[in-house]
């Protein structure tokens, strides 16, 4: 099954430096339709920049990035936008494709901020602001989405919610998502790929396996590893409900 | 009774207006106004080359605006010293280097003045034609590339990242910039271009609530500031492009009272 779908971004030893100093090096991965790639590591670990590279924003990168679709959905880690540009969040949302009424509204529906759509997208607080960025980018029905801490600043229902609704994307939309997350629970338990960063590759493999490998641990310390018990009991729930694959 | 060369400056004031309505939006949006000035200062450079090789002086404006910009580009690459001070470099030694120029050429009557702050007198037709007929072709440009253009306004990874090619469009951006004031040089002087950029744009910020709609309002109030500015032009006998921008001066100041009202019953 999982070797049918279809690459659609393809990372090969990658690297960026600014000024000769290296941001990230030596970096190779894939994302495939309705895969679920996580980068994680701790702050300056060239987690943004990565994503960044792939996404060709930076030039003059070192090794190969190869995108094997046009649909993209970006959510970046930062944007800030000036009084000076007065925009609602309806105009906001067909920045890049032009969408219907509908689309609009559906996606908007989807991260709960409907209500929102004729607001001025500078009075949003910082959890409202991040669900119309996750709206905006799903709206265009994208194959492959880019997720820079989606959600920060969310509260923790919300995060709950919007985190089940990114899964439930990539299995209806088939689409595949490259993820930038700090927790480690939501990693661990809802990615099919993870990819441990700190300034190069210190491992990757499935959730399981990362969480064994030492330098996790030494990257993450002993309360990170810990996540291991609570990954599996999280997991013997998910799994009694949905009736999917048993990993265990 | 209006004269003639009134009417022709009308005709040219408006054109002018109906340009920097969308442009000007664009300049405060992107944080430009001291580029637009920068390229504005040049534009003496621009015509004193014209007088010396006898080129078009809007073309001449055009090409040393133009060149300037990607002069600026370079800069920004070989140093590392802020945005603002390349710009005031660049501004005010094209500036000198145009008045030094000026001053080798004793057998050309020539008026500073003019070029400074407008002359509404020396609308001619052709001025007439080549204003109509470079905005009609900026606003089609600006209409054609807008999406892309205002995406990479927003977030520039974020339009790089879907597709919209950030850097084409800001390359495009620019050269109408440095169009625009080449154009609008007779009817509003070097000195003042800015203004009539960003004036009627910053009025449309303080009364709108969407992008659309602020494009709309800057370009009514570049078309009043024009009117009431030539029209006083003419009744005190003031040069026209100080009269235009206090036109728009004043407009301004009744924008903020709206934006007062409207903030008071937000709350």
């Amino acid at each position: 099954m999982e070797n049918k779908n279809k690459v659609l971004l393809k990372v090969e030893n990658v690297g960026f430096s600014i000024n000769d100093k290296s941001l990230v090096k030596g970096v190779s991965f894939e994302v495939k339709q309705s895969e679920i790639v996580t980068l994680i590591g701790p702050n300056g670990s060239g987690k943004s920049t990565t994503a960044k590279i792939a996404l060709g924003i930076y030039k003059n990168i070192d090794g190969k990035v190869k995108t094997y679709t046009d649909k993209i959905g970006y959510v970046p880690q930062k944007i800030s936008i000036d009084w000076t540009l007065p925009i609602r969040v309806l105009d906001f949302m067909s920045l890049t494709e032009n969408l219907t009424q509908d689309q609009i509204n559906n996606a908007l529906n989807l991260t709960g901020v409907e209500h929102l759509k004729d607001k001025s997208l500078s009075n949003l607080s910082g959890g409202e602001f991040q669900r119309v960025l996750i709206a905006r980018a799903i709206s265009k029905q994208p194959e492959l989405l880019v997720l820079d801490e989606p959600v920060q600043g969310v509260d923790f229902k919300g995060e709950i919610a919007l985190y089940e609704l990114i899964k439930k994307i990539t299995e209806k939309m088939k689409c595949g998502i490259l993820l930038i997350s700090h927790d480690l629970h939501v990693v661990m338990s809802a990615t099919d790929f993870v990819i441990c960063l700190n300034g190069h590759v210190c491992c990757s493999g499935t959730p399981q396996k990362v969480i064994k490998d030492n330098k996790y641990k030494e990257l993450f310390g002993d309360r990170a590893s810990n996540i291991l018990s609570l990954y599996e009991h999280k997991h013997d729930h998910t799994h009694s409900q949905d009736g999917t694959i048993d990993r265990k | 009774m209006l004269d003639d060369f009134f009417i022709r400056a009308l005709i040219a004031g408006i054109g002018i207006a109906l340009i920097t309505g969308p442009l000007g939006c664009f300049v405060i949006w992107r944080r430009l106004s001291f580029f637009a000035g920068t390229l504005a200062h040049s534009a003496l450079l621009g015509v004193t080359m014209a007088l010396v090789f006898e080129l078009n002086i809007a073309f001449s404006v055009f090409l040393i605006s133009a060149v300037l910009a990607i002069f600026l580009l370079q800069l920004q690459t070989k140093t590392n010293l802020p945005n603002d001070a390349l710009l005031g470099l660049l501004a005010h030694s094209s500036l000198a280097i145009g008045l030094v120029i000026i001053g080798f050429l004793t057998t050309i009557r020539f008026d500073v003045m003019g070029l400074l702050f407008g002359d509404i007198l020396a609308v001619n037709q052709n001025d007439l034609l080549l204003i109509w007929g470079s905005g009609i072709f900026i606003l089609i440009i600006l209409k054609f590339i807008w999406k892309p253009l205002f995406a990479s306004t927003i977030n520039y990874d974020l339009a790089k990242a879907e597709g919209m090619k950030p850097d084409r469009y800001n390359a495009i951006f620019t050269i109408l910039m440095a169009a625009i004031i080449a154009i609008s040089i007779k009817i509003v002087g070097l000195l003042l271009i800015t203004g009539m950029l960003i004036i009627p744009a910053a009025l449309a910020r303080n009364i709108s609530n969407n992008p659309i709609q602020m494009v709309f309002l800057s370009t009514i109030g570049g078309l009043l500031s024009i009117l009431i500015g030539l029209f006083s032009s003419l009744e005190f006998n003031t040069a026209s492009g100080p009269s235009i921008i206090t036109a728009a001066l004043i407009l301004f100041c009744f924008s903020l009272i709206k934006l007062k009202k409207y903030s008071e019953l937000k709350k």
